[in-house]
């Protein structure tokens, strides 16, 4: 008891109790600020035109939203026209098959069961139901081959304002958001481009070219892979954060300090 | 700044020397050139430290000082070593000259506070304040002072020395405003216009073209459901003050979902064109969700609907996008065959009610 | 080395580098006068007091690094196509302020690190001087002698916001754009004057080529020659009124306590600087602020997500986005209100709010003495409450103004979380008025309650009838000392004379709502030293004598607010 006391009258403990408290504002604050999740696998986009297994595996995972023949139901929208690159989209970023119902369905990890040869396997399936966009070949998204400056242009032009001048994500109505870009993979941008997923507006090849297309993930990726020069990018979402630490690490680190410099010094002896 | 009160500074004479801080050393005697011979010990309010506190934070302070100066050498070194131009060339040399700034910095300061703390005596000096107010004879005086002078100066008396003086300096005043009449034109009526109401150099309406790209767009490509474009006015792809009025949006509908607040007569096979310039304060309303048809503003979330004449549904904006009326060429290319209808981007004093005088002139907006 | 200087023979001379000069000087100017009445000068020890300090060393470190950066920047808003080393912007057309701001960080060595370092300033510079004003509001600082002094405050972080504005808008980037598009579309929302105010500032239409160049001279000449002259006449005020103190063993209204400029405040006030300095060269080097590479270059065609301004303009970005969609059109002329509401309103309650106070305070308690000694912010809980309304109010709008933000990463509705603003920011301030008032004078309780019945000692004494108790001691004294400096707060006189008519400024509606208030803002809500009739009285009285000692000697030289 008297110890206890003691220590919270230590000089000290003021500092403890700071220290304490900010540290509890930093784990507060990292708990419930996003966590980037783990990059799918690059998507090989070799084509396996096996209509028949993507069939079956259809019947046994999507039929029960998708509806017979993917011609929708209540619970999900007809696959018939939105092509194979739709479904390579929303399956390797996981969104699909959907778990939850929500204003809109996350990406997450996969379930294992899909695999890439699985899922080009549905996408052949629904391709053939009906046609729509395919799936890009691998020279069609490589960063290396686009120009990001030419990109950037088209990217602040179209995309920036959902997703963040560096593709951070946004906020959109009702609860959606416009997912950061991070973890996308070429194929998955571009994808998303010609397919409009959700709440996603369409730019369809012959406005935006491929070519165009592959310059905006040459952006993309080159911009996410920068290294941030002046030190962390602080989620790289501008005044809300640099505020934030200006408040917590700044005037909290010189509220410290002007505790200390005014402190008075306690005898040796007591 | 004090000099002006003598005898008020006088009192603190009286209060015993060593409260208001006798020199503990002999630092102060040149200035106070008094010989008091009181050891620092005895001065009221200073106590000094513990000699072995003293010792300790002199090599404390010493030893932050150290760093100070090995992070000052590091300092320069590091703008010598570390070269910029690229990404990570900056990223390093903006660590090396920070990190060692940082260093300096701190092991200063730290040293500062380590000898203010354990070095200099500790302090509880007791020093006088006096009321602010001057007491009431230098009051008197003052006035008495200010009265003579103005008499003097004959201001209050000589009446045509003050009215002409009066009058001399008022248009001098008024010069300097009158200077800044050119910062700018008159608005006139220029915020009611855009150059879609123009004409290319051969007559031809204006073509809407990609932004970024400076590409015509063919109607027959823009033709998925769901799609979206930003799009500048041809020929003044760069021109920012043009693009702050005239930038739009194209938005491809399915026709049956177009309502009746949306001017179909200035549609194109689904396709419709609104001011991209925000209502509220003019941020470009850019945000548009193919699956709801809504036009959020990323500023403040004026969301407006795209199927119904771009009219709010929610947030501080009070009217609608301005539509544009579009069409194709001979070429099947996007044309405007005319201006916004209306004023477009935030709202002006004479802007009124753009909007129910084009009604009443018959036109749908 | 106190040994040393003890030993040192009282007749030692001053170093000749230190005496040539001040004499050269005092036989010029006479500065020994000075010097000798000001050297000693006794400054009053406080963590409280250096918060304003945080605002003049940012300042200091604002104009060298600010300096610094004009040696580069180019103020024109001339097109040129980019060519530096930044790959993702190469070929792209921008302008010349743009370009030369990429230029610094990224091809000046050290550019990026004082860049980072001056907006970094910037922020804390704002910051401190909020947490400044604060510190004063709440202990009733302001009070004469020094309303001047909060008014040329208050002018000070006016201007530090126009300053703010005009120094982010510089490097003409996508998201500094957004701000300078808002701040014209407030413009010219304004009555009658607004399309006039737009083109002069901008040289005609939006965004026109003259804005860049005339927001430079505003904010390297014009904005901070008077942020010199303010913030020297805050000093010199402070000077010569001698700074207040916290209230305390010894310590009154007619003295001041504490350590003498010279050596100890200096010292510690050079210190602070340094303190100050560093946090922000570990800020601009840790922490990446305002990446304006990753913006893009300004075009009023485009906007990112989650473009907000920097945090001290954040309320009023926050009011714009809760304000409800409202628009008047009369005769053909245009309010605006939906824009000019939000914009002018909260900017206009803060700032007059906070000038206009202490002349209010005065007008309510009736009280024109001087005040040297601050109050303990439970003890005026009218004001602790209005003020702890006031920040909540602000701090809302801040909120607001990042709820987007708040939209995107916690997945919560937009338009929920606006709805909620527009109920929480006529509610917020409310309830908190009421929480902080009753929390005022339960803190008061408290403290009576310690003046009364002393501290629990955290001993246990079983009586002799086998009863156990904890004994309580009496406050250390300097504790003591800074409880029962409470005074209570100045009310006007009760108004009324025998025949129940009030004296002659109280007559009417207004002199009446005048001594309403004045009779609920002051007054002794919970008055000290007022007898409690209950047995633990009793308990004070044995405990007095043995333990008092003891607890005074641990207490010593601790005040009970640090």
């Amino acid at each position: 008891m008297t110890r206890i006391t003691a220590r919270r009258r230590h000089p000290l403990a003021r500092y403890a109790v700071l220290l304490l408290a900010l540290a509890l504002l930093g784990v507060g604050y990292a708990a419930f600020s996003p966590k980037s999740q783990s990059a799918d696998a690059a998507i090989a986009s070799g084509k396996v035109d096996d209509v028949k297994a993507g069939e079956e595996l259809f019947k046994s995972h999507c039929l029960s939203c998708h509806g017979p023949e993917a011609r929708g139901t209540a619970d999900g929208p007809t696959l018939v026209g939105v092509g194979a690159a739709a479904v390579d989209f929303q399956m390797s970023s996981g969104r699909m098959p959907a778990t939850t119902v929500g204003a809109q369905v996350p990406r997450k990890p996969l379930p294992a069961w899909v695999t890439q040869k699985k899922i080009d396997q549905i996408a052949a399936y629904v391709q053939s139901l009906g046609g729509g966009p395919t799936v890009p070949s691998k020279d069609q998204v490589d960063p290396a081959k686009g120009d990001p400056a030419k990109g950037g242009e088209l990217f602040r032009a179209n995309c920036i304002s959902c997703h963040n001048w560096a593709g951070a994500g946004g906020a959109l109505t009702q609860g959606k958001y416009a997912p950061n870009l991070n973890s996308s993979s070429p194929a998955q941008i571009y994808e998303a481009m010609i397919t409009g997923p959700q709440a996603m507006p369409v730019f369809n090849d012959s406005t935006i070219t491929p070519q165009q297309k592959r310059d905006m993930i040459a952006y993309i990726v080159s911009v996410r892979e920068q290294t941030d020069p002046g030190g962390f990018g602080l989620g790289r979402i501008g005044p809300v954060t640099e505020g934030l630490v200006a408040w917590i690490v700044g005037i909290g680190g010189l509220v410290l300090a002007a505790i200390w410099i005014t402190a008075k010094r306690r005898q040796a002896n007591d | 700044m004090t000099d002006h009160n003598p005898e008020i500074e006088r009192p603190e004479e009286r209060v015993p020397k060593r409260v208001i801080g006798t020199p503990p050393a002999a630092t102060e005697r040149a200035v106070l050139g008094e010989d008091k011979p009181a050891a620092p010990a005895v001065v009221a309010g200073v106590k000094p430290q513990d000699p072995r506190t003293v010792r300790k934070g002199e090599r404390l302070a010493a030893l932050c000082f150290t760093i100070t100066f090995l992070a000052g050498i590091g300092f320069i070194a590091s703008y010598v070593i570390f070269q910029v131009g690229d990404l990570d060339g900056t990223a390093a040399s903006n660590l090396a000259l920070g990190g060692t700034l940082t260093l300096a910095l701190l092991g200063l300061a730290l040293g500062m506070v380590v000898w203010a703390r354990m070095v200099l005596p500790k302090y509880s000096v007791v020093q006088e304040r006096h009321v602010m107010a001057s007491d009431r004879e230098v009051r008197s005086d003052v006035a008495e002072k200010f009265a003579q002078g103005v008499e003097e100066s004959g201001f209050v008396k000589r009446k045509l020395l003050r009215r002409t003086l009066l009058a001399a300096v008022a248009p001098l005043g008024l010069a300097p405003v009158v200077l800044l009449r050119d910062l700018g034109p008159l608005p006139e009526t220029k915020l009611r216009h855009t150059v879609w109401g123009e004409k290319t150099k051969d007559g031809k309406p204006l073509r809407l073209v990609v932004e970024g790209t400076g590409q015509p767009i063919r109607a027959a490509d823009f033709n998925t459901p769901g799609g979206l474009l930003s799009v500048v006015p041809e020929g003044y792809e760069h021109d920012l003050t043009v693009l702050a009025k005239a930038t739009v949006i194209l938005v491809n509908l399915r026709p049956e979902e177009i309502k009746s607040g949306t001017n179909k007569n200035w549609t194109y096979n689904g396709i419709v064109a609104y001011s991209k310039i925000c209502t509220h304060v003019g941020c470009p309303a850019a945000l548009y969700e193919q699956n709801t048809h809504n036009i959020l503003c990323p500023c403040h979330q004026s969301t407006f609907d795209a199927t119904d004449g771009a009219k709010v549904i929610f947030g501080p904006a009070a009217r609608p996008l301005p539509q544009l009326p579009i069409d194709v060429d001979a070429e099947g290319y996007l044309i405007a065959t005319g201006d916004f209808p209306v004023p477009v981007g935030p709202s002006f004093w004479e802007r009124g009610d753009a909007e129910a005088e084009y009604r009443q002139k018959g036109g749908q907006v | 080395m106190s040994t040393e200087t003890g030993n040192r023979p009282e007749t030692a001379e001053i170093p000749k580098a230190v005496s040539g000069p001040s004499s050269y000087l005092d036989e010029r100017i006479g500065a020994g006068n000075f010097i000798r009445r000001n050297m000693r000068k006794v400054f009053p020890d406080h963590w409280s007091f250096l918060l304003g300090e945080i605002a003049l060393y940012s300042f200091i470190i604002l104009l060298l690094t600010g300096t610094f950066l004009t040696l580069w920047f180019k103020p024109s808003m001339g097109h040129v196509i980019y060519d530096g080393p930044y790959a993702p912007l190469r070929g792209v057309m921008m302008s010349e302020a743009y370009a030369s701001s990429l230029h610094i960080s990224f091809e000046v060595r050290g550019g990026l690190l004082i860049r980072q370092i001056h907006h970094w300033a910037a922020l804390l510079f704002v910051a401190g001087m909020m947490a400044h004003m604060l510190r004063v509001f709440f202990t009733g600082a302001y009070r004469k002698p020094r309303e001047l002094n909060w008014i040329i405050g208050v002018l000070l972080l006016t201007l530090a916001l126009a300053e703010g504005l005009t120094g982010y808008s510089l490097p003409d980037d996508l998201l500094s754009g957004a701000g300078l598009r808002i701040t014209q579309g407030v413009a010219i929302s304004l009555p009658l004057v607004g399309t006039y105010v737009s083109f002069f500032l901008f040289g005609g239409e939006y965004p026109g080529e003259d804005v860049i160049s005339r927001f430079y001279t505003l904010h390297v000449l014009l904005i901070p020659g008077i942020l010199v002259a303010l913030v020297t006449a805050h000093m010199v005020l402070m000077w010569v009124q001698k700074h207040s103190q916290q209230p305390g063993k010894g310590r009154t209204n007619m003295n001041v306590v504490g350590g003498p400029f010279f050596p100890s405040f200096a010292l510690k006030a050079g210190s602070y600087f340094l303190f100050t300095f560093a946090i922000l060269a570990g800020l601009g080097t840790f922490a990446q602020i305002n990446p304006i590479w990753l913006f893009g270059p300004y075009t009023p065609a485009d906007i990112s997500a989650g473009s907000q301004p920097d945090f001290y303009m954040g309320f009023l970005e926050g009011s714009l986005r809760i304000m409800p969609a409202w628009e008047i059109n009369v005769l053909g002329y245009t309010l605006p209100m939906s824009v000019i509401i939000p914009a002018l309103l909260p900017l206009g309650l803060v700032m007059t709010g906070l000038a206009l106070y202490p002349f209010i305070e005065q007008w309510v308690t009736g009280d024109r003495s001087e005040h040297h000694v601050v109050d303990r912010p439970r003890n005026n809980p009218h004001r602790t409450s209005i003020g702890m309304s006031a920040i909540t109010f602000y701090g809302l709008l801040w909120l607001l103004g990042a709820n987007d933000e708040l939209a995107a990463n916690f997945h919560i509705s937009l338009f929920a979380i606006t709805r909620f603003g527009q109920i929480a920011i006529i509610v917020g301030p409310i309830l908190a008025y009421i929480i902080t008032y009753r929390m005022c004078l339960g803190l008061q309780r408290k403290d009576a309650e310690v003046i009364g019945h002393g501290v629990e000692s955290g001993v246990i004494k079983r009586l002799p009838h086998g009863e156990f108790i904890e004994v309580h001691v009496p406050p250390a004294e300097d504790i003591e000392a800074h409880m029962r400096g409470k005074t209570p707060i100045p009310a006007l006189p009760d108004g009324s004379d025998e025949k129940g008519i009030p004296p002659k400024g109280m007559r009417g509606p207004l002199g009446r709502l005048r001594g309403r208030m004045s009779r609920t803002y002051g007054g002794e809500k919970i008055p000290m030293d007022q007898p409690h009739g209950d047995d633990h009285g009793a308990h004070e009285e044995i405990g007095e004598h043995e333990e008092h000692a003891a607890v005074g000697a641990t207490g010593e030289g601790r005040s009970l607010d640090r």
